[in-house]
C-alpha cells in the first residue's frame, strides 16, 4: 500500500507508538484486501457497534486503557450503538441482578468512549442515521462505521461507502482519519454478483426476504429486482422503514454490506443494469421460497409450545413512522378484541432522540396505555443474559432471532399473539 | 495420508491442532456469546456443525465468517481471554470481520492466530473434524486423515 507521507509518519510512530500500532493495523487490514492506499473519511460523524459494557470483553476495556494512556482521542465524535440496559425493559429480581453483574463495567465504558470521542451522552442507537439522531451521512460520503445494519442501510439506502469494518476498526478509521480503499469504497466493489427476481403473489415480509436473500448471497452484493411493485419507487417513511428491516436481515443472515433495489434505491436509480456484473447468478424468491425460509428456522425453546412472556420490536430501532403505525395498528386489534392491553409484555425499542421525538405526539400515551414499553434498549444485550434467553420471547426481528433464542415471528403473526392470539 | 493446500497466509504462523468444520458462514458473534477465560462452546442455533462444540485451540476451517460487525472485536477479545480458536483456515478469500479479528489479535496481543484464506472448496470438502491440520510457512496446509 503507497501511503502519504503524513501516513507513513504516523506508521513511523511520529504520533507515538500506539498511534503507530493504529496506522499499522489499518495497512494491514487494507492490505489483506489488495487496497492500494488510504482515503480520508468525509462523513461528519463516525458509528461505532461496541456499546455494551459486558464483562467479558476484557480486552476491550484494556485496550481503551492503553489509548486513553497514550492520550488518543478521536477528532472524528461517533455515535454508538444502543445501551444494553434500561430499568423500564421488564426483568425479574434475578435477571436484574444477573444484569448489574453482566453490565457492570457499562459505566467504565462510557467514561472511556466519552475520553475517546463519543458524540453525546445521548448518541446510543443501531439507527443512527434516522433524521432525528442526525448522524446521516451524504450520498458518496466514506465512512468509518460498523453496525452491520447501519452500514447496509448507509451504503444502500443513503448511497455513502463504507467497508464492513469490525469493531475497533472503525474507531481506529475515525481516530486517524483514513480508511484503506477497497471492496465496497469502489465502483468496482459496489456491482452486483447476484440478481434476486422477487416472484411474491403478496408483499413480502421484510424480515424474511432479508433473511432469504442474505442467506443466499452471504457476502455478496445483490440487485433485487421486483421489489418496487410492492414498495414502490420513492424512498419516502414506509420504504426506508422496510429497507431498514429488510437490510438488518440481510446483513445478520448473511454478510450482507450493500444492496441494490430496482428504481429505488440512489445507485440503481442512477445505473441501472449497469451495476450487475456479467455473469451474476440469479436467486428466485417466491411464495414458497420465504415459507421454506421461515420453516427451516431453529426454535430453540426448552417448551416449544410454551406461551410467549415477552415481545421485542425494533431491532434495528423503530422508525417515528414505525412507532405510529403499529400505535394504530394495536389500537384497531385491540379495539376488535375488546381489549385494552395488550396480552403479552411488549416493548418497542427506537432511538433515544425518537422517544423525545414520540413523547410529543399523541399516540406515545395511547402507546403507554396499552401496555407498551417503548425503550433505548438494545434487545439483543438484553438476551444475553443467561436468565432471560431462557424466557420464551417472540420478535419480529431476523436480527434478534439469529443471535439469541427469540423466536421469530411475521408482523401479523406478532400483532395477533401480543392482542391475545386468535379469536 | 497427508494432503497439502495452499492458501494465502493473512496472519502468518505455525501450529499443529485438530480441526472442526463448519461447512456454512461461522457467525462470531452468534458463536461466541458464552465465552469464558480459557473457554467457548459454539452457541450459534443456526450452525448445526458447530452448535455445543468447543472452538478453543482448533483449527477452526470454514468458508468465511458471517453476521455482526462486532465479528471481528468478538475475535481480538476472545484471544486477550485466551478462548480463541488455534488457527483459521478459510477456503474462500477472508471476510473484513475475521480479518479484522485475526490482526487486532496480531498486532495488539502477544496471543497470535495463524490465519490462511483462500484454500479453495476442494479443502472444505476434504477435511473433517478430528482430522490433524499442521500450518507451515507461506500458507501451506497440510491435512492428514
Amino acid at each position: 500500500m503507497e501511503l502519504t507521507k503524513e501516513q507513513q509518519a504516523i506508521l513511523d510512530g511520529s504520533q507515538g507508538e500506539v498511534m503507530g500500532k493504529i496506522m499499522k493495523t489499518l495497512v494491514m487490514y487494507g492490505e489483506t484486501f489488495g487496497a492500494t492506499k488510504m482515503v480520508p473519511v468525509t462523513s461528519t460523524y463516525g458509528h461505532i457497534v461496541t456499546s455494551f459494557g459486558v464483562i467479558v470483553i476484557k480486552g476491550v476495556f484494556e485496550l481503551m486503557d492503553e489509548l486513553i494512556a497514550a492520550g488518543v482521542t478521536s477528532p472524528q465524535k461517533f455515535s454508538a450503538d444502543p445501551r444494553p440496559v434500561d430499568r423500564n425493559v421488564p426483568k425479574t429480581l434475578l435477571q436484574d441482578i444477573v444484569f448489574k453483574v453482566m453490565y457492570g463495567p457499562q459505566a467504565r465504558y462510557e467514561e472511556q468512549l466519552r475520553k475517546i470521542g463519543l458524540l453525546s451522552d445521548d448518541a446510543f442507537t443501531c439507527a443512527c442515521y434516522f433524521p432525528e439522531v442526525g448522524n446521516r451521512p451524504k450520498k458518496g460520503d466514506v465512512l468509518s462505521w460498523a453496525e452491520s445494519s447501519a452500514v447496509n442501510y448507509a451504503n444502500s439506502v443513503l448511497g455513502a461507502r463504507c467497508n464492513r469494518n469490525s469493531g475497533i476498526i472503525e474507531m481506529f478509521g475515525s481516530i486517524v482519519g483514513f480508511v484503506p480503499y477497497f471492496g465496497l469504497l469502489t465502483d468496482e466493489g459496489r456491482m452486483a454478483s447476484w440478481v434476486v427476481e422477487i416472484r411474491t403473489a403478496q408483499k413480502p415480509e421484510a424480515q424474511l426476504l432479508g433473511s432469504a436473500i442474505g442467506m443466499k448471497v452471504l457476502e455478496d452484493v445483490p440487485f433485487v429486482r421486483g421489489l418496487d411493485k410492492w414498495i414502490g419507487t420513492e424512498l419516502n417513511d414506509d420504504a426506508c422503514a422496510y429497507l431498514k428491516d429488510f437490510g438488518a436481515a440481510t446483513a445478520s443472515n448473511g454478510a450482507v454490506g450493500l444492496y441494490h433495489i430496482e428504481h429505488l434505491t440512489p445507485e440503481a436509480v442512477e445505473l441501472g443494469d449497469r451495476l450487475v456484473r456479467p455473469g451474476a447468478k440469479v436467486y428466485v424468491v417466491d411464495d414458497a421460497e420465504l415459507a421454506r425460509v421461515k420453516a427451516s428456522y431453529p426454535v430453540v425453546w426448552k417448551d416449544k409450545d410454551a406461551e410467549p412472556r415477552l415481545c421485542f420490536m425494533g431491532c434495528p430501532h423503530m422508525t417515528l413512522a414505525q412507532l405510529n403505525g403499529w400505535t394504530e395498528k394495536l389500537e384497531a386489534k385491540l379495539r376488535e378484541k375488546g381489549r385494552k392491553k395488550v396480552a403479552i409484555k411488549t416493548v418497542f425499542t427506537t432511538a433515544p432522540a425518537v422517544i423525545r421525538e414520540f413523547e410529543k405526539q399523541p399516540n406515545s400515551k395511547k402507546l403507554r396505555d396499552m401496555g407498551v414499553v417503548v425503550s433505548y434498549i438494545c434487545p439483543l444485550m438484553y438476551m444475553n443474559n443467561p436468565l432471560c434467553a431462557k424466557m420464551p420471547v417472540i420478535t419480529n426481528s431476523n436480527k434478534l432471532r439469529t443471535y439469541t433464542t427469540s423466536r421469530y415471528y411475521s408482523d401479523a403473526e406478532i400483532l395477533d399473539q401480543i392482542t391475545g392470539g386468535a379469536k | 495420508m497427508e494432503k497439502i493446500f495452499r492458501g494465502r497466509a493473512v496472519v502468518p504462523g505455525e501450529a499443529k491442532l485438530k480441526a472442526l468444520v463448519s461447512r456454512g458462514g461461522f457467525n462470531t458473534l452468534a458463536s461466541f456469546k458464552d465465552c469464558k477465560k480459557g473457554k467457548n462452546v459454539c452457541t450459534d442455533q443456526n450452525n448445526p456443525d458447530l452448535y455445543g462444540k468447543s472452538t478453543v485451540g482448533v483449527a477452526l476451517c470454514l468458508p468465511q465468517t458471517i453476521g455482526s460487525t462486532t465479528g471481528g472485536m468478538v475475535l481480538y477479545n476472545s484471544a486477550v481471554i485466551g478462548c480463541n480458536p488455534g488457527a483459521l483456515l478459510f477456503s474462500n478469500p477472508i471476510d473484513s470481520l475475521a480479518a479484522a479479528g485475526a490482526i487486532l489479535a496480531s498486532v495488539w496481543t502477544t496471543n497470535n492466530i495463524p490465519t490462511v484464506d483462500g484454500l479453495g472448496e476442494e479443502f472444505l470438502n476434504y477435511v473433517r473434524d478430528g482430522m490433524t491440520i499442521e500450518i507451515r510457512p507461506g500458507g501451506e496446509v497440510a491435512v492428514t486423515d
